[in-house]
């Protein structure tokens, strides 16, 4: 990306190649305000990342809820069911406690949304726009993809029991395989029982090897449904360099009430935990009354800071110090002709040792001197 | 390049025995186990850079990435919840989390019991499914002496032999669930350090059992 580093942090440069590249597939930014009616919330606890949500009572004596997340504000304001498709993103603060650290943070989120009619051809450029995403972070990294529908199909099979089905589903997402087994043992089921849940589990990898692994097992007719809408796909990335950063891995799993279908997690190397979550989430359009299907992901630009890691080795190329009173107005022109010259200069009466500059110059009689190079 | 694997390694007996099963696996760091004020040791052939840290910090290290696996125990797990795939169960640092309670205890269930624990949330889950409303106090350490002193009815906490309960006329009232070690990996080194790992998985599994 062509950003000067100086005027821009990698973080800000990322979420600008977001843009540009939401833009380029015809999605419309989305901008919204800060609160938003509790009541909301209230309603979709679940689908929330964190439960906490900071609320205060608006002059009109409406709960009001700083936004701790977008979908659910997009999805309220979506027109629904006209058999078109409406793309959206969006680039804003949300409000919520972080995991990390138990406490409220404003937390800086890119995502997009796409409602409506969503078909096979929105679930694949919304993976590929999840892609180019992770991409835009010029580092390492591995789209996670998998279908809730698979999970769903094969834990309905093992037993009829939600409780059952939701700690084999816990471990899934665990790639806990020995605890599969446990479940199994104090549900009373016999060992055999989850071994097409277990065989999920070790499939990890690349999308010909992974499927190519599962095509051969008996399973249940929404389990083989699943998959073909997975391969379906992940056919987006045949034929690409981003197909080799790609894997098929059930462990990305969601609350199976909001989401369905494909699901997918982003990972950036240097980062240690999924910087991009998102899937499609016909679930959660049903329960506020919606009749379109969704899928959408978010990017946490908050973790992508943290590749900022190198400080610059200079804060300014140039330590200008002048002496005196600073009223010769030919030292403002001696700025100026280095600022034009393209160097960045940092001021001074006298020398401050705490800013690092590569050369200290002094002005004295109308004239910039050289004193010191630090190469 | 082969990428360095980081692995945390809780201190004392269980981390030295869940060393002996990595080191069969595969996956050895043999100067780890000399008598050394080092921090960090490594071992450029096996690709692995290994450090000892607090049994109850391991799943820290793991979850923020400064470790890429580790060994903990399902106790802490399960108290923390932290985000992290569980790869294997290594079969060692066996024991139960259990209620224990003074020899001659009766449960008054018409009064919230109360409960000492170092284990609160794993405290909480186990009254909350049986619908039993308690008082959890917090502690860090002796939890034996809560219901000698009054303090608690009883407390949830590791059991491995019960002779300290014994010593003390407390008596295991009932197992909450059993405890050993696990491997465990950050998810986001799993996916950027995919074959160590399941060359590390792999290992443990077909050594586990000579071990033990």
């Amino acid at each position: 990306m062509d950003f000067d580093n100086r005027i821009t942090d990698e973080t800000e440069a990322v979420a600008a190649a977001l843009r540009a590249l939401y833009d380029r597939f015809g999605y419309s930014r989305y901008r919204m305000g800060k609160f938003e009616e509790y009541d909301l919330y209230s309603r979709n606890k679940d689908f929330l990342v964190s439960e906490g949500v900071i609320t205060f009572t608006d002059t009109n004596g409406r709960l009001m809820a700083l936004k701790p997340d977008v979908t659910l504000s997009i999805i309220r304001n979506d027109r629904d069911g006209d058999g078109d498709v409406r793309k959206l993103y969006y680039n804003e603060n949300v409000y919520r406690v972080s995991a990390r650290t138990g406490v409220f943070r404003e937390i800086p989120q890119t995502g997009l949304e796409c409602l409506g009619a969503v078909d096979g051809y929105c679930v694949g450029e919304v993976l590929w726009l999840a892609a180019k995403s992770l991409e835009a972070a010029e580092r390492d990294f591995v789209l996670s993809v998998s279908h809730l529908g698979v999970l769903s199909a094969l834990a309905d099979a093992v037993s009829p029991r939600e409780e059952v089905r939701a700690a084999l589903i816990r471990c899934v997402g665990e790639k806990n395989l020995h605890g599969v087994a446990a479940v199994c043992a104090e549900a009373g089921l016999a060992p055999e029982a989850a071994a097409p849940l277990e065989k999920l589990i070790s499939v990890y990898g690349d999308p010909d090897s992974a499927l190519g692994a599962l095509s051969g097992e008996d399973l249940p007719a929404g389990a083989r449904a699943g998959l073909d809408e997975l391969r379906t796909a992940l056919s987006v990335f045949e034929g690409t360099p981003l197909k080799e950063k790609v894997r098929v891995d059930f462990s990305a799993v969601g609350d199976r009430n909001y989401y369905n279908g494909v699901v997918f997690r982003g990972f950036v190397e240097g980062l240690p935990e999924s910087v991009l979550s998102g899937g499609q989430y016909d679930g959660l359009m049903r329960k506020m009354g919606k009749k379109s299907r969704a899928i959408g992901f978010a990017v946490y630009m908050d973790l992508l800071e943290r590749l900022d890691g190198k400080l610059p080795a200079f804060d300014a190329d140039v330590m200008l110090v002048y002496g005196g009173a600073g009223s010769d107005p030919g030292l403002h022109r001696a700025v100026r002709a280095l600022t034009d010259g393209g160097r960045t200069v940092f001021v001074t009466a006298k020398p401050n040792e705490k800013v690092r500059c590569r050369t200290l110059c002094r002005y004295e009689n109308g004239e910039v001197r050289t004193v010191e190079e630090n190469a | 390049m082969k990428k360095t694997l980081n692995v945390a390694l809780p201190k004392g007996r269980l981390g030295e025995k869940a060393y002996a099963i990595l080191e069969r696996a595969g996956f050895g760091c043999p100067s780890i186990l000399e008598n050394s004020r080092k921090l960090i040791f490594e071992n450029p052939e096996t690709g692995v850079r290994a450090f000892w840290v607090k049994p109850s910090d391991v799943a820290i290290y793991v979850e923020r990435g400064a470790a890429d696996v580790g060994v903990v125990g399902k106790d802490i797990l399960l108290e923390y919840e932290p985000e992290v795939y569980e790869l294997a169960d290594l079969g060692i640092g066996k024991c139960r989390m259990a209620v224990a309670a003074p020899k001659d205890f009766r449960d008054d269930t018409r009064r919230t019991l109360r409960v000492a624990t170092k284990f609160a949330n794993i405290a909480r889950r186990h009254y909350a499914a049986v619908g039993r409303d308690i008082d959890v106090i917090h502690l860090n350490g002796s939890i034996e002496l809560a219901p000698i002193l009054g303090l608690s009815d009883v407390i949830v906490d590791i059991v491995e032999t019960g002779t300290t309960l014994r010593e003390n006329d407390l008596e295991v009232v009932e197992t909450v669930l059993p405890i050993s070690a696990r491997l465990i990996a950050n998810k986001a080194s799993f996916q950027f350090k995919t074959a160590a790992i399941g060359a590390l998985v792999r290992g443990v599994a077909e050594t586990r059992e000579e071990i033990l």
